[in-house]
């Protein structure tokens, strides 16, 4: 067990305005980077299992993983620092894009580009999804989920909560038997 | 309902149903904004979510953009602390408890059901904004090789955001 290290409101928020601006279209590897191997404010272990706490809990993920370590080293007021720190420079830049976009976005030059960002912004979401399916294709039972909340929310266009509430249960049961039946 | 409420109410709701990260919710932003309460068209989400993507920070940050085209600064506010709130307390709650299961049947059982859900939902988002976003050959050609390019390199993402937005200065897209 290694001893315990200050980590100061100043330093969250720094920390986190950091993590914040370092990535693009999502910073959960910057997050790690710059919390475990450059300030060490975390080990490698206690950063995954927090992750995987994150990962689990609804929410958007970098912004449970912020709630986590700022209350770990400051309590209520450290998490809100740490979420301040990951949301204050990011939310002055996004809605001077959408003042900008309001004022020009009409232009067709404009529209040419966010087209082919957009384009691009759709590989990116598809290609994460596919990442994340790799890792299930040894179990195709649980893949069929995907497939089913897939066709639901983009063919049926049902809403997530029925979607989420009808397969949930039987993902988990799923996966309670195999557990059960792995041990 | 004021459009501020319905903001807040909604994106409350999201914050919760959020498994797997603000980019599993996607889909139902689009529902909301786009066919429920005509917020935008089709198109100007696509352009929101390309805008959002190229703004450095976390995947959340489009609500707050999604807030701002609909209600402005107000609107962009109450997006933000709607979807922050509910999750953030959520777990501010839940990580005591979390030290204690660690290890246990029921992390791995919630981890493992929990797991193709959001994984469905994330290609769920990619298929919607695919939907929005390409409406020529060429923009579904520069969506394919987008997700090559990520498969089978380590290319970063805004080297592709830049070369995107090149191909549609260019006209091609």
């Amino acid at each position: 067990m290694h001893e315990r290290q200050q980590v100061s409101h100043g330093e969250l928020f720094r920390g986190f305005n950091k993590i914040a601006l370092s990535g693009f279209g999502g910073v959960m590897s910057w997050a790690r980077q710059t919390v475990v191997e450059e300030r060490g404010w975390l080990s490698s272990e206690e950063f995954t299992s927090l992750f995987g706490l994150c990962q689990f809990m609804p929410g958007p993920n970098t912004l449970n993983l912020a709630v986590c370590i700022g209350a770990r080293f400051q309590g209520a007021t450290g998490a809100l620092v740490s979420l301040l720190g990951l949301l204050f420079v990011p939310f002055l830049i996004i809605i001077s894009f959408g003042a900008l976009y309001g004022e020009f976005g009409e232009i067709p030059l404009v529209q040419a580009m966010l087209r082919g960002i957009a384009a691009v912004a759709a590989g990116l979401m598809l290609a994460m999804g596919l990442r994340m399916a790799a890792d299930l294709v040894r179990r195709p039972l649980l893949l069929v989920f995907s497939a089913l909340i897939l066709v639901g929310v983009v063919f049926l266009s049902w809403p997530l909560l029925a979607l989420m509430a009808g397969l949930a249960p039987l993902s988990m049961w799923l996966s309670a038997r195999r557990y059960c039946r792995a041990s | 309902m004021s459009v501020l409420t319905e903001i807040i109410v909604r994106f409350a709701t999201l914050s919760l149903l959020a498994f797997g990260g603000a980019s599993t919710v996607l889909p139902e932003l689009h529902r909301l904004a786009v066919e429920t309460h005509h917020w935008m068209s089709d198109a100007t989400f696509a352009h929101l979510v390309a805008i959002s993507q190229a703004t450095p920070g976390p995947n959340s940050i489009i609500f707050t953009l999604v807030g701002w085209q609909v209600a402005g600064l107000a609107g962009a506010l109450a997006a933000t602390l709607a979807m922050c709130a509910p999750s953030s307390l959520l777990i501010f709650i839940f990580m005591r408890f979390w030290d204690r299961i660690q290890g246990t049947r029921w992390h791995s059982i919630i981890q493992t059901g929990i797991s193709p859900l959001a994984i469905g939902l994330v290609l769920a988002s990619g298929c919607i904004i695919t939907r929005g976003a390409d409406r020529s050959w060429g923009a579904c050609a520069l969506t394919a090789a987008t997700v090559l390019a990520v498969l089978t390199s380590r290319l970063n993402p805004l080297w592709l955001i830049g070369i995107g937005a090149l191909l549609g200065l260019a006209g091609l897209i």
